[in-house]
C-alpha cells in the first residue's frame, strides 16, 4: 500500500477519533452535567430517571442531528464546489435554503400546520427546497446541457426573491407567527422525531456512499469541464446527478434543522488545506469534519448562556467565520506544511 | 486511423463546411490555417465536445457517435491548450490520465496506473519535479506534465491544440521532438493544431491547411507551405525558403513598410 492511502487511512481514523469525542462531550456537558463515567451505567440502569431522558431524549438526538446535517451540509458544499470549481459556492448559494424558508413562512402564515401535525414544518420546508431545486435546474437547462455559470446566478437571483418574499411574508404576518418563523429561519438541531433523525442519518450516509461513485468524476472535473471530457467522463449526467445529490442532501438537512449556514462553506475549505484536493479523501474528511463542527456548535450554542440558548446558526456563523478569515490569511503557511 | 467524412459542424455564427481527409496509422498530421479558420473546432468534433451536424467521424472504423465516453478517452488522447493551474501534485495530475481505463468500481489506481504515470513522467522529464504542484512550475513544465497525462491514457491517437504557444524554443522543441519520437518508436498516431508554420513544417507529415471553415489544401508541407498558397490564404505577403539542414520549406513574413519600401 503507498503513502498516499495510508495518510488517507489514517487522516480517517483521526477525524472519526476526533468526532466521537466530540459527540461524547457533548453528551456529557450540559446545564446538568453528567459525568463520562455515569453514562454507561445510566445507559443500563436509569431508564426513568431525570438524567436518562435529558440524555437520551434531548441530547442524544441533537448529537445524532448535528452529525447527519453538518456532514449532510459540508458534503454538499465540498460536490458543489468541485462541480462548480469555484470556492464560494455553498449549499445555500443555490437558493435551496431560500426556497425552504419561503416553504415555511407560508406555511406559517397560512396557518396550514394544524392540517398536517408535527410534521408540516419539515415537510413544507422540504416542498420549498423541492420547488425551488426544479425551477433552478430547468432554468439552466439547455439544449440538455446544465450550464454551470447559468445555474450559480440563476439560484443567487432566486435566493434573492425568496428572501424578499420571505420579508414580505413577515411584514405582514401576525405577531405570534413571526417567532415561530424567525426560529426556524435561524436553525435548531432540537427535532422532536425519532423517525425525522433517522431519517436523516440514512439519507446523509447513503449520500456520502453515492459520491464517493464520482470521486475520479469530481477529480477529472477540477481541471474543467472539457478536460473531464476528454478523459472520458460524461459530463453532462455527472453535473446532473451530483446537482441533484447536493439538493437532495441540502433540501433535507434545511427541512429539517432550518439554515444552518457555514458548514458547507467552511468547513470544505479547511479540509481541503489540510488534506488536499482529492476528492477520494475530501469527501469523507469533510463528512467527518462537517459532522464534528455542527456538534460542536450546537454543543456552544446550548451552554454558552445556559440555561438559555443560542440559535446554532449564530455559533456557526462566528465561529466558521473567524476561524475561516484566520485560515485565509494563513494559507501559505498552511500549504507549505502538506 | 482515423477518417472524417463530409464533416459539418460547429456553432451559431461558426460552421465547418464538408471537411473531408483521412489520417492513416502512425501518421503526423500539422492543422495550420489562420485564426477562426475552425482548427479548434476539429479538435473538439473529434473529441466529441461538439456533435457533427452532417457527417461522419470513423475512429479505426468505427463511428464515433456510436462510442462511450470512456471508449473515446482511452483511443484519443488530448493536449488542450488552457489547462488550470491547481495544487495537485504533477504526479496527482498525470495519474488524472488513467481515469478512462478505471473499471466501474475503481477507486485507487493500481500498480500498474502508477508504473505507467512514472514510465511517462520519465519520459518527459517531469520525473524531478513530480511532488511539485502543478502552479509552482513553469509553463514549460506544465505543458510537459499534461503531454505526460495524456500519453498515460495511453492512445492510439493523440491531439494537441497548440502545444507550444507561449514556450521558449528550447520547450517548443523538447515537446515535439518527445512527439515525433513517440511517433516513430510506437506508431502512435498525432494530429496537431500549429500556429507557428515552421514549427509545422519541420516536424510535420502532411499538412491540412484550414480556411474559412474548408480545407483549403491538404498535402506534404513542400506541397501546401508555398507562397501563393499563403498569401491568399493569409493575406500576408511571405517568403518561403528551404532549411538548409532539414530541406524543409521555412516561412518569412514581410512587414507592410518594408514590401512598400522594396516595390
Amino acid at each position: 500500500m503507498n503513502r498516499k492511502v495510508t495518510r488517507w487511512i489514517i487522516w480517517t481514523l483521526v477525524l472519526t477519533g476526533i468526532l466521537l469525542i466530540t459527540g461524547a462531550s457533548s453528551l456529557c456537558i450540559g446545564s446538568a452535567g453528567i459525568p463520562l463515567r455515569e453514562i454507561v451505567p445510566l445507559m443500563r440502569f436509569g431508564r426513568g430517571t431525570t438524567e436518562y431522558s435529558i440524555l437520551f431524549d434531548i441530547r442524544l438526538p441533537r448529537i445524532i442531528l448535528g452529525f447527519a446535517v453538518g456532514g449532510a451540509l459540508s458534503l454538499a458544499g465540498v460536490i458543489l464546489q468541485g462541480m462548480f470549481r469555484n470556492p464560494l459556492v455553498e449549499p445555500y448559494t443555490l437558493g435551496i435554503s431560500g426556497g425552504a424558508a419561503l416553504g415555511v413562512c407560508l406555511n406559517t402564515a397560512l396557518r396550514m400546520s394544524h392540517a398536517t401535525g408535527s410534521l408540516s414544518m419539515p415537510l413544507s420546508g422540504f416542498f420549498g427546497a423541492v420547488v425551488i431545486i426544479a425551477a433552478v435546474y430547468s432554468l439552466s437547462l439547455r439544449k440538455g446541457m446544465l450550464r454551470i455559470q447559468q445555474l450559480l446566478l440563476t439560484g443567487v437571483m432566486i435566493s434573492f426573491i425568496s428572501s424578499s418574499l420571505i420579508m414580505l411574508i413577515m411584514a405582514v404576518s401576525r405577531t405570534e407567527d413571526l417567532h415561530g418563523i424567525i426560529f426556524w429561519i435561524m436553525g435548531s438541531l432540537q427535532e422532536p422525531s425519532w423517525q425525522l433523525i433517522k431519517l436523516t442519518v440514512i439519507v446523509s450516509i447513503c449520500g456520502l456512499a453515492v459520491s464517493h461513485l464520482f470521486c475520479p468524476d469530481l477529480n477529472a472535473l477540477s481541471l474543467g469541464e472539457e478536460e473531464a471530457l476528454h478523459l472520458g467522463i460524461n459530463v453532462e449526467r455527472t453535473k446532473k446527478l451530483l446537482f441533484l445529490l447536493a439538493a437532495m442532501l441540502t433540501g433535507l438537512s434545511v427541512s429539517i434543522a432550518g439554515i444552518i449556514g457555514f458548514v458547507g462553506l467552511v468547513v470544505p475549505h479547511f479540509v481541503r488545506l489540510f488534506l488536499g484536493g482529492d476528492h477520494r479523501i475530501l469527501l469523507i474528511g469533510s463528512f467527518l469534519s462537517g459532522a464534528t463542527f455542527l456538534i460542536l456548535c450546537d454543543t456552544l450554542a446550548r451552554t454558552i448562556i445556559s440555561p438559555m440558548e443560542l440559535p446554532v446558526g449564530v455559533i456557526t456563523g462566528i465561529l466558521g467565520g473567524t476561524l475561516f478569515v484566520y485560515a485565509l490569511s494563513k494559507r501559505r503557511v498552511l500549504f507549505g506544511r502538506s | 486511423m482515423l477518417e472524417i467524412r463530409d464533416l459539418t459542424c460547429g456553432y451559431e455564427k461558426f460552421h465547418l463546411r464538408e471537411i473531408s481527409f483521412r489520417v492513416g496509422r502512425g501518421e503526423l498530421i500539422g492543422i495550420i490555417g489562420p485564426n477562426g479558420s475552425g482548427k479548434t473546432t476539429l479538435l473538439k468534433a473529434i473529441t466529441g465536445a461538439i456533435k457533427p451536424q452532417k457527417g461522419e467521424i470513423l475512429l479505426k472504423g468505427k463511428n464515433t457517435r456510436h462510442m462511450g465516453f470512456r471508449e473515446l478517452a482511452r483511443t484519443v488522447a488530448v493536449v488542450s491548450q488552457n489547462i488550470p493551474a491547481s495544487f495537485m501534485t504533477v504526479e496527482e495530475f498525470v495519474l488524472l490520465g488513467r481515469i478512462p481505463h478505471y473499471s466501474r468500481l475503481q477507486f485507487l489506481e493500481t500498480k500498474k496506473d502508477e508504473e505507467i504515470a512514472q514510465k511517462y513522467m520519465s519520459m518527459t522529464d517531469t520525473l524531478t519535479y513530480q511532488h511539485q504542484p502543478m502552479e509552482e512550475i513553469s509553463g514549460g513544465e506544465r505543458q510537459l506534465a499534461v503531454v505526460a497525462r495524456a500519453l498515460a491514457q495511453e492512445p492510439e491517437l493523440l491531439l494537441l491544440d497548440e502545444p507550444t504557444s507561449h514556450l521558449d524554443i528550447k520547450h517548443q522543441t523538447a515537446i515535439l521532438d518527445l512527439v515525433r519520437e513517440l511517433n516513430k518508436s510506437s506508431r502512435l498516431t498525432v494530429m496537431m493544431v500549429l500556429h507557428d508554420l515552421n514549427l509545422a513544417s519541420e516536424y510535420c507529415d502532411r499538412l491540412v491547411l484550414l480556411n474559412n471553415g474548408s480545407v483549403h489544401r491538404i498535402g506534404t508541407p513542400a506541397e501546401v507551405l508555398t507562397f501563393q498558397i499563403i498569401e491568399e490564404v493569409y493575406e500576408t505577403v511571405v517568403v518561403v525558403e528551404k532549411n538548409p539542414i532539414s530541406h524543409k520549406p521555412y516561412v518569412l513574413v514581410v512587414s507592410g513598410q518594408n514590401y512598400e519600401k522594396a516595390s
